[in-house]
């Protein structure tokens, strides 16, 4: 398993967690995938994108609102 | 699995047909998308005046940029911006830099409008004093104030940020509140019948999901950060789209078919309600309502008799 560095943009807040890829990151953290777009090194990615050890990877919402 | 029309890295799946793009196809499919939506459903005619709504989110940043492309590549109609400032401190004020930002550089004239100019309070201010709910009173506001400077400003069209999500969440937020009569005035562009008190609103992203949306806005560099509304998830709509992206996570397509059925009956709807429509002006400020006074100018009386009161018991 690989150490992954999460920013989720919607709380301002970083967590760390075990994880083989992103849709794995959206499962622990209980995420809907319909309401984020995944960042890694400011490239857009796919939930099924292997992520390595020490990955940082953004949650970014798209949820505007007005 | 590569972009389906070349070996470059996808940056979206799209939902309704399980399709992978890159940066370079995606943008082509979207712009290509939106500007048929324009075309087929006759969005703009030759010499429109179209004012763009924008709040500086990805929505409308995103509709201001495709209008701007399309009027630099015809040259048949004419743009410019307005945008509304409710007053929702840390939210608001940073959007609206972006939508500065990007009419400075694109030479877009932008007409800013606010709640507390308008109305004496912003939004912030007038919650505090009331028990109303955020969308409640900014819904309102927001629509009285678009369609009114709309016309002071000469705009034949106001061209919106609204995506399928959005559409799909008022849809069933009709259904579950029995208000088949106000779904008959969705669809990409808004009525039932032309009325000049109206200015007719335009939806060019009414066929883009709201990740499609965020993802050309990302990929094109449009807004800064994606912010969100302090207020959206306390509202009905929040509970209604929470369900929808429920719904469409476990069931991919959901609310494409929510958008395609309503389509099929939205002719039906129209031309049904036709006969129903009254529209009066308002007495006290001569804006359209179906009522004698509108919806805008009794929150503003609630709203200011609040605060009399508050000042008399403070």
């Amino acid at each position: 398993m690989n150490m992954i560095k999460v920013y989720i943009e919607k709380e301002n807040k970083v967590v760390k967690l075990e994880a083989s890829n992103a849709k794995e990151v959206l499962t622990k953290l209980n995420i809907n995938p319909e309401t984020v777009l995944l960042s890694l090194n400011n490239e857009l990615i796919l939930q099924e994108t292997k992520l390595n050890n020490n990955d940082e990877l953004k949650l970014l919402s798209v949820i505007s609102g007005g | 699995m590569p972009c389906k029309n070349c070996l470059e890295k996808p940056v979206i799946q799209l939902t309704n047909n399980n399709i992978k793009l890159c940066k370079q196809h995606f943008i082509r499919y979207f712009e290509r998308k939106v500007l048929n939506t324009i075309h087929n459903y006759k969005l703009i005619d030759k010499n429109d005046k179209v004012g763009v709504a924008v709040s500086g989110g990805k929505d409308s940043l995103t509709v201001l940029n495709i209008l701007t492309m399309l009027r630099n590549k015809t040259r048949k109609f004419s743009i410019e911006a307005i945008a509304i400032d409710e007053g929702i401190k840390g939210y608001r004020d940073k959007t609206l830099q972006d939508a500065k930002k990007f009419c400075k550089d694109n030479k877009i004239k932008l007409s800013i409008f606010s709640y507390k100019e308008e109305f004496g309070s912003t939004l912030d201010n007038f919650l505090k004093k009331s028990k109303f709910k955020a969308c409640s009173v900014c819904g309102p506001f927001r629509r009285y104030l678009l369609n009114k400077k709309s016309k002071e400003l000469g705009f034949t069209k106001l061209a919106t940020g609204h995506n399928l999500d959005d559409e799909a969440q008022t849809i069933m937020m009709n259904y579950f509140r029995r208000n088949i009569e106000t779904s008959a005035r969705l669809g990409p562009i808004t009525g039932i019948i032309k009325d000049k008190r109206f200015v007719r609103r335009i939806k060019p992203l009414y066929f883009m999901t709201q990740k499609e949306v965020a993802t050309y806005a990302f990929l094109k560099g449009l807004t800064s950060e994606f912010l969100e509304c302090p207020h959206s998830t306390d509202s009905y709509r929040g509970e209604i789209m929470k369900m929808l992206n429920d719904f469409e996570a476990k069931y991919p397509g959901t609310k494409h078919s929510i958008i395609t059925s309503f389509m099929e009956i939205l002719p039906m709807l129209k031309e049904n309600f036709k006969g129903y429509i009254q529209i009066n002006s308002c007495k006290n400020c001569g804006e359209p309502t179906s009522q004698e006074i509108c919806q805008t100018c009794k929150l503003v009386e609630i709203l200011k008799n609040k605060a009399k009161n508050v000042q008399a018991h403070s």
